[in-house]
């Protein structure tokens, strides 16, 4: 290829870059918020949730932010490549909601010191970069009581979808809360591969009820199983959003992901010009972590739900309090104490109890 | 064993969307036209049955919608490459991307809705007979339609005289034409054809399988029912024993699970597709029971001789 064309085309594209960045710092005063998804704005699930949080950004700032958004960007060169055109546009306000979208971010915020960037469920941090997620395992352990109380046949159908510290975390952290309320719950958990696959994870659900379960979780994006619960006259819990809707009947409630507040508060932020890089996980008590209404269930386990929920929320109690020992017996937390966010983001084992094998 | 039943009733459902959308794709080869698009096909079904569903509260409606709207969007690509004679390959690809964009557009108004499910039919008495009962006549309609239309193709591709038409098309298109028939005719409605079923399939997904829209709810169904007509060497037969072979593996991983059999379930997820490739290679090692079914003249454009 010739080098000359391509010097050319390289400084005809550094210059473009210059000016929107000039653009962008010219307007400063003003937010300009851009969001990268992982999944469409129609998946009902992830990606859905934090588009609703953006549009709480446009309804709270009103005319002094403007937001724009890219959906399904694949983790990869592509997200780089749309983080990157994001930053030479004007975007002072970069949240990238995906954990694939780690080290994209990183790089591109590298390039630009003056926006910046907010990294959904990762831990790489800079001046400009800052990290935010949120406590499920705290929704998930008020569920585990609740399902404690209204299982008849003590087992629990889990539809996980990949192995990964979040899920498992959040399995654990379920049992806990079941076995808190009744020893007696048994687990059986079925792996879908999939964050998203309504079909198959409707399937996986359908089998997992066929084994005897007459509670159905879900940590799968898609209402499917809380719908086959549904139909098949069992109950269940819905998932990033409240899915009341798709099982009016079934529906114990829903563990929320609620971004409204924190992303309404950064916008604010870069506004006055406060904003800070920082490293957020916010739970029950931030809001971020909303149980959806208590439904299909009577009154002293409504009532038992709202004291767990409120007690983790006024950090009385920790899901993750000592003593704990993992599947093979060793102890993992001791007595009277709680475990370290270090081991809870990490977290690649099972509790003793759980009668699986945990994929590798 | 009462976990049988449930467990053959899941298998049915997991089944029914390759099978119709397989069907419809296998009469469209046949002709000799290769339809790439049967994802994007299926996800138009799946979201116009479900839109006019939800809006008319009509299943028969919705049915009805999805089958137009497969049968539409199947049209585009047939205009464009029978008519204009665009590559099928490429068109195809470009009707998938199509679909799911958009499906997810006309869609986009209609997540988070809830409708009711396809009802099952019930047949006083003989659907209360136990194990039979249930498998045999307790299903949905579409999943008798299914059955009912793959005897019905395999009996127009071997017995009628339409069929033997459709097929020498397939085999070869000048000699078609030279006998005096209309090669872009034929093929225009074998594609209408794919198209309607895909859209059939879809709307199984959306009205019955998961009563409800998310985009790209297929994930992928629509390359399986590809890669089944050639796993059925275009065989219709073979096309039922297919479908049904690949959801029972794909349910079968699950419940393993839940039995907490100990196998890797990443393993388990990529059975079903292990299998196809297996099977692949073996009857493509005979090149001549091959040549007997795949239509000789798949995928080329025809230009009538001046």
């Amino acid at each position: 290829m010739n080098a000359s064309l391509v010097k050319r085309t390289l400084a005809a594209v550094a210059a473009v870059g210059a000016l929107a960045t000039g653009m962008g710092a010219a307007q400063a005063e003003d937010v300009k918020v851009g969001f990268v998804y992982v999944g469409p704005i129609g998946d009902h699930g992830w990606s859905y949730r934090h588009d609703i949080g953006r549009q709480a950004i446009e309804a709270e700032l009103g005319d002094a932010a403007s937001t724009s958004f890219v959906e399904s960007v694949p983790e990869g060169a592509d997200a780089e490549r749309v983080i990157r055109q994001m930053a030479q546009t004007g975007h002072n306000l970069i949240f990238t909601t995906s954990f694939g979208y780690m080290n994209p971010t990183e790089k591109v915020a590298k390039q630009f010191p003056d926006v910046k960037f907010e990294h959904a469920t990762g831990y790489k941090r800079a001046d400009n970069l800052s990290t935010y997620a949120a406590r499920f395992y705290e929704g998930r352990y008020v569920a585990g009581v609740i399902a404690g109380k209204m299982t008849k046949s003590n087992v629990v159908g889990y539809v996980g979808s990949f192995p990964i510290p979040e899920v498992v975390r959040g399995i654990n952290s379920f049992m806990m809360g079941a076995w808190s309320v009744n020893p007696d719950v048994e687990v059986k958990i079925v792996w879908a591969n999939t964050w998203y696959d309504p079909g198959k994870e409707g399937d996986a659900a359908k089998a997992l009820i066929d084994q005897g379960a007459d509670i159905m979780v879900q940590h799968t994006d898609s209402p499917a199983p809380l719908q086959v619960a549904e139909n098949r006259g069992v109950l269940g819990f819905g998932q990033a959003s409240d899915m009341i809707k798709f099982a009016p009947k079934a529906q114990l409630t829903a563990i929320v992901d609620n971004w409204d507040s924190y992303y309404v508060a950064r916008a604010k932020a870069v506004a006055d010009g406060t904003w800070e890089s920082t490293d957020t996980w916010g739970g029950i008590n931030t809001g971020m972590v909303e149980m959806a209404p208590y439904t299909n269930m009577p009154d002293d386990v409504k009532a038992l739900a709202e004291e767990t929920a409120a007690k983790i929320s006024s950090g009385e109690f920790h899901p993750f309090t000592g003593p704990i020992y993992d599947q093979t017996g060793e102890l993992r937390v001791a007595e009277g104490e709680v475990a370290d966010d270090g081991m809870l983001l990490g977290m690649d084992w099972y509790i003793k109890g759980i009668d699986a094998e945990l994929p590798k | 064993m009462e976990w049988i039943v449930p467990f053959i009733l899941t298998v049915i459902t997991a089944s029914t969307p390759l099978l119709l959308a397989a069907t419809g794709e296998l009469v469209t080869e046949k002709s000799g036209v290769l339809n790439l698009g049967v994802e994007g096909m299926m996800l138009v079904g799946a979201i116009a049955g479900f839109a006019v569903t939800a809006s008319t509260g009509s299943a028969i409606l919705g049915i009805l919608a999805a089958v137009a709207a497969g049968t539409l969007i199947s049209l585009i690509f047939a205009f464009l490459t029978l008519t204009l004679m665009a590559n099928q390959v490429a068109t195809g690809l470009a009707l998938t991307i199509f679909g799911v964009g958009f499906s997810a557009l006309v869609g986009s108004g209609f997540v988070g809705f809830a409708i009711e499910p396809l009802p099952a039919l019930a047949i006083p008495g003989i659907s209360a007979i136990p194990i039979v009962g249930p498998i045999l006549f307790g299903q949905d309609f579409l999943v008798y339609l299914s059955i009912a239309v793959v005897i019905g193709v395999a009996w127009f591709l071997a017995k009628s005289r339409a069929g033997l038409v459709l097929k020498a098309v397939g085999d070869s298109h000048h000699s078609a034409h030279a006998i005096g028939y209309s090669v872009i005719k034929i093929r225009y409605l074998a594609t209408m054809f794919g198209g309607a079923m895909a859209g059939l399939g879809g709307a199984y997904l959306s009205l019955s399988y998961t009563p409800m829209w998310a985009e790209n709810m297929t994930a992928g169904r629509g390359w399986i029912a590809l890669a089944l007509v050639v796993f059925a060497t275009w065989r219709p037969g073979r096309l039922v024993a297919g479908a049904y072979m690949f959801g029972l593996i794909s349910v079968m991983q699950l419940h393993a699970q839940g039995a907490g059999i100990h196998v890797p379930s990443q393993f388990m997820s990529m059975l079903p597709y292990l299998a196809t490739v297996i099977v692949l290679v073996i009857i493509s090692s005979d090149r001549a029971k091959i040549r007997l079914n795949a239509p000789a003249c798949i995928g080329q454009a025809f230009r009538a001789a001046q």
